[in-house]
Formats: C-alpha cells, sequence, structure tokens
C-alpha cells in the first residue's frame, strides 16, 4: 500500500486569524510540505492544477521537478493533470523529462477539471470533455510508447514524423491513474488501458466511489488485463487529528466551516457522516480508512488531503508528523495482513521495468518498435 | 391490477398549507381516476418545508443527504409526478425551483406531471403558463392540459370552473397519461457502459 498525500494549492483565508497567504508563501510551504512527507515516511506527494486564482497549483511539473531535486524517495505525482485543455505533447514531454530528472519517481493522475472558464481560455469547451480526455490521452499513451508518431485527431493539429523528446526513462512510460468522481466513461477508458483508477473519494458520499470502482474493476477483467480484484485502485481520503478527538473537532471546525467547496453547508457532523472526511483521533482515522476497503476492495494507494481550507502551514506540519508517526505504520501492517497474494502492489518505475524485462536505451536514433522506422529514415 | 407511484411534491411553508392542501386534493382525484382504470395508487408526498436545509446543502456540496436522496429518488422512480408550489413574486418559490435544480439531469424525461399553484389572488394564475410549464418543458416531462391554479378565494365558492372540477379534470389527464406510459427504463450506465471502442469514434 502506498500512502501519501495530495494537494489542491488552494490559497485560503485562515478564518481563525483573518490572514491570508501570499503565492510566494503558499508556493514555499507546498514544497515545505512535499518534503515534510519524505521525511515522515509517506510514499506519495501529488499536486492539482489549476489555471485560475485562488491557486497556486499552475506549472505542476516545476513543482514538481524542485521537490524531486530535493527528495530521495517520495514518488511524485498529480492530483490530477489536465488531460482535457494541456496538450498531450507537452504532457508527454514534461513528464518524461520530470522521469528523467527524478530518476523515475512520477506517476500522474489524469483528470478532466470541473471549472468552466478553464476550457475556452485553452481554446476548448467543457461540453466536449470527455471525447478530450479519451482523444488526448490516446495520443499521449502513444506519444510515450511510439519513437515515432503520425496522428491526426479532431482536437489538435495534425502531427506528421514527430518524436516526443526525451523518449520515457528505461523506455519505460510513468504510469497514469485515471481519475473521475462520477463519469463511467472515465472509469471504462482506465480499464480499456489497464491504467488506474483514483477516486478523488473526498468531498462526496462513498456510494459514488463505490459505483465507479466496481464498474473500473468488472470491465478491467473483461478487457483481460487480470482478475477484477487485481484492477489498481487509489481512494482520497480527508482527515484531521489531534490526541483527543474533541481537541480536532474544536480546531478544525472553523477551517471546515468557512472552507472553499462544502463550507457554509452542512455541519460538521452531518459531513462526517456522509462522506469520508475524518476529524478525530489518530485511532479513529485508522478505523476509518481500514474501513474503505471493505467497499473498494483491495487497493493500492491512499492519498491523504492535509493541508487546505486555510489551515496554516505549521499545523499541517504537525498533521504529517501525526500521520507518519501513528498512522501510516498501523496502516500499512493492518492493510499488507489483509490483502491477499495475487493482489498486485501498486506500479511503481522498478517493477514497470521489471516487467517490460529490463531497461531499453531508447534515443530518437533507434528503431522504433512499431513502425519499424527510424527519424532518419523518417525525413 | 398493478400499483402505480405518483410523487406528490409540495412546496408551501405555512402549516396548515393551502399549497399542500390542493396537493392532496390532486392526490386523492388522481387515486380515484387511476382505480377507474383498475389501477392501484401508492401516493409519496415529498413536503419540501423538511427537507430545506437539505437542499441548500445539496447546492453547495453537490451531492444529497440520505433523507433528500430518497425524496429525489422517490420522484425519479415515480410513475407520475404531481408538483405544487405556492407563488412567490411572480414565480414559483425558490425552493420550489432549487428541489428540481438538484434533481439528476434526466430524471423527469417523458414523466407525467400535473402542475398546480396557489397564491393569494387569482392574478396569480398565468405563473403555471409561463413559469411552471416551461420549466417541466425544459426538464422533459410531459406536463398535462391542465394546469391547477387555487387563489384563496377558491375555496370557499362554488362558481362555474369551481376548484374541484379542475382537479377533476387533471387528475384524470395526468391518471389517463400514467397508464398509457411507454417510456420505460432508462439505461444505467455503470450497469451497461458504453464500450471504449465507441467512446473512442463517437467523439
Amino acid at each position: 500500500m502506498q500512502i501519501g498525500i495530495f494537494t489542491v494549492g488552494d490559497v485560503t483565508t485562515d478564518p481563525t486569524t483573518g490572514r491570508t497567504p501570499t503565492e510566494n508563501e503558499r508556493i514555499k510551504a507546498t514544497i515545505a510540505i512535499a518534503k515534510k512527507a519524505e521525511e515522515v515516511g509517506l510514499d506519495v506527494f501529488a499536486t492539482g492544477e489549476h489555471h485560475n486564482p485562488p491557486f497556486i497549483a499552475s506549472a505542476p511539473t516545476t513543482t514538481l521537478s524542485f521537490i524531486a531535486a530535493q527528495t530521495e524517495r517520495l514518488i511524485l505525482s498529480t492530483a490530477t493533470t489536465l488531460i482535457t485543455t494541456t496538450d498531450p505533447v507537452l504532457i508527454a514531454e514534461n513528464y518524461a523529462k520530470l522521469q528523467h530528472l527524478s530518476d523515475g519517481r512520477v506517476d500522474l493522475m489524469l483528470g478532466r477539471g470541473n471549472t468552466g472558464p478553464v476550457y475556452p481560455w485553452f481554446g476548448k469547451d467543457i461540453r466536449d470533455g470527455i471525447p478530450l480526455a479519451i482523444e488526448n490521452y490516446h495520443l499521449l499513451h502513444r506519444l510515450w510508447r511510439e519513437d515515432v508518431v503520425d496522428w491526426e485527431g479532431k482536437y489538435r493539429t495534425p502531427l506528421q514524423g514527430f518524436t516526443s523528446t526525451p523518449r520515457p526513462l528505461d523506455g519505460v512510460p510513468p504510469f497514469v491513474w485515471h481519475g473521475s468522481i462520477r463519469s463511467p466513461e472515465i472509469a471504462e477508458q482506465a480499464a480499456y488501458y489497464g491504467d488506474g483508477f483514483f477516486a478523488n473519494h473526498i468531498f462526496w458520499p462513498k456510494e459514488h466511489t463505490e459505483r465507479m470502482v466496481s464498474l473500473y474493476r468488472r470491465r478491467f477483467e473483461h478487457y483481460g488485463h487480470g482478475s477484477a480484484d487485481q484492477a489498481v485502485v487509489g481512494l482520497g481520503g480527508q482527515v484531521f487529528m489531534r490526541k483527543n478527538s474533541q481537541d480536532a473537532v474544536a480546531e478544525f471546525r472553523p477551517y471546515f466551516d468557512n472552507a472553499p467547496v462544502y463550507g457554509h453547508g452542512p455541519s460538521l457532523e452531518d459531513f462526517t457522516a456522509q462522506t469520508p472526511l475524518t476529524v478525530g483521533s489518530p485511532q479513529q482515522v485508522i478505523e476509518r480508512t481500514l474501513g474503505f476497503r471493505e467497499y473498494v476492495g483491495d487497493y493500492q494507494r491512499q492519498l491523504f488531503l492535509m493541508d487546505h481550507a486555510g489551515l496554516p502551514l505549521q499545523t499541517v506540519l504537525e498533521q504529517l508528523d501525526i500521520l507518519g508517526e501513528e498512522v501510516v505504520p498501523v496502516l500499512r501492517r493492518e492493510f499488507a495482513a489483509l490483502k491477499p497474494a495475487h493482489v498486485p502492489d501498486a506500479p511503481t518505475h522498478a517493477s514497470l521495468v521489471a516487467a517490460a524485462g529490463g531497461p531499453t536505451t531508447s534515443t530518437t536514433h533507434a528503431t522504433d518498435e512499431v513502425t519499424g522506422r527510424t527519424v532518419e529514415e523518417n525525413r | 391490477m398493478s400499483t402505480r407511484t405518483i410523487a406528490v411534491v409540495t412546496a408551501g411553508l405555512s402549516q396548515p398549507s393551502s399549497t399542500r392542501l390542493l396537493a392532496d386534493r390532486l392526490a386523492e382525484a388522481t387515486d380515484r381516476a387511476l382505480r377507474l382504470y383498475d389501477e392501484r395508487t401508492e401516493l409519496v408526498v415529498v413536503d419540501l418545508r423538511e427537507l430545506a436545509h437539505d437542499v441548500t446543502d445539496h447546492l453547495l456540496t453537490g451531492f444529497p443527504s440520505p433523507r433528500l436522496a430518497d425524496a429525489l429518488d422517490t420522484v425519479a422512480k415515480a410513475d407520475g409526478v404531481i408538483a405544487v408550489t405556492p407563488v412567490f413574486s411572480a414565480s414559483y418559490s425558490g425552493l420550489f425551483k432549487s428541489f428540481f435544480d438538484v434533481l439528476e439531469d434526466g430524471a423527469l424525461e417523458g414523466k407525467p406531471v400535473l402542475v398546480a399553484a396557489t397564491a393569494g389572488t387569482a392574478r396569480h394564475s398565468l405563473v403555471l403558463e409561463f413559469a411552471m410549464r416551461p420549466l417541466f418543458s425544459y426538464l422533459r416531462a410531459v406536463v398535462v392540459p391542465t394546469a391547477v391554479f387555487g387563489a384563496t378565494e377558491d375555496f370557499g365558492s362554488n362558481a362555474a370552473g369551481v376548484l374541484s372540477e379542475r382537479v377533476e379534470r387533471a387528475a384524470r389527464e395526468l391518471a389517463g397519461l400514467v397508464v398509457s406510459d411507454r417510456s420505460g427504463t432508462s439505461v444505467d450506465p455503470f450497469e451497461n457502459p458504453t464500450p471504449f471502442e465507441e467512446l473512442f469514434s463517437a467523439r
């Protein structure tokens, strides 16, 4: 089980002090949080992507490569990479480059994005969200696997004899997760390719996650990638912890009540009952999190949202200490004891290279395995 | 003989409420009309006053509380709907509209709906034609020809076109649509997902 954190990079006023961090403070805090994640023994740090205020989550590979340079083990991921509005050629290039710089410590999660105006800013239409995700990923998938690509689609300029550089590290593309809250088409897409499926899980009742994961698992088996219980599933989670649960509730309540997304709506108690949010003691978080597998099956990755709603950096770092010291070791042990042997772990660069029969040194001069041509021949 | 479920959505706020009173009369008349077709009726009342906070929370969070989910499910699965609102500021009430705003897309598609409204004065009666009917047309419901308006004065009148006659006529129309409904059930995209090859070629 990989356990980590994910952030959306929101710049939110701390409701208890009225102070709003500057963009610079929030950007630097994100780096501090990622480094802390490695320090306390977490496996994954994932950043969202937003192109509008109040977020600082644009340019995700810049953030991730800066973190990569200051960490040793942490897997760097996204939550999510906008496959609809980002040119798949740039995604192919940016994440392959990050793979090389981080020695393979990178995977990514693709999402469509739900902010209407972002689509026209990038020349797209939100009503084409699903077809954009289908077509763009198809191109991305090819760019990482074929050295020379001829391409014609509906949503971008055609490509003739295009080689995306750098080629993926060791000839193995980054593992891809597809994220969606409630679109069956995306579960179907993840299953078709045998990629991972990530359910955001937070802010929504578990029934959505249950339904999506169940569909993904069934279709994963249908497409011949393995049995349904061998499909690769990740879940989000949202927690706030203190030694005494009453202290956690009292401290988190003003952040909850004023939070973006769900603030000024249901009570903390209702929201905790209706969504996976857990506010309480480390033991309560352990029990709730272990309960997730009862409705999604044995899964491979658990990411927690820890740093939103204006929580000060110091508080977030304390939360990560509690997570690393008191929660994660127990979760790892318990999940491992419950997982049957035939259920795989989440793919890593090392496991993907091994599965491919070892690294291949792919350069732009090599013969393309699919087309049988070299770049030179193609010109 | 089969059982037809009629969801009665009422947005009256006071206790007792003339909106609820009209809703009950329409429900009883629909029950009687369905009996003529040898059908049993199950009436399920969705009183929006009890769900007002839940509806607002849904607007803010994007998902329904368990009891609002039950109410939305009741409406989505009903064979017919009776929808009654008080007139507020020349239209349906905000609560009434919000409930239909959070109903899943397509939930009313092809579904017979009887629309009705109440107000202090009959001068508001065209609300049914310029607000209620277009709303349900947009939601792709089949709205019965007779929309029923109950002004305060109607509750003490036996003049021509009295309220009870309009109630009976609208109920007969709803019952007729309910028993002749051939729209069938929609496909569950989780049970029957569109295969990837189709998604790919349809883009």
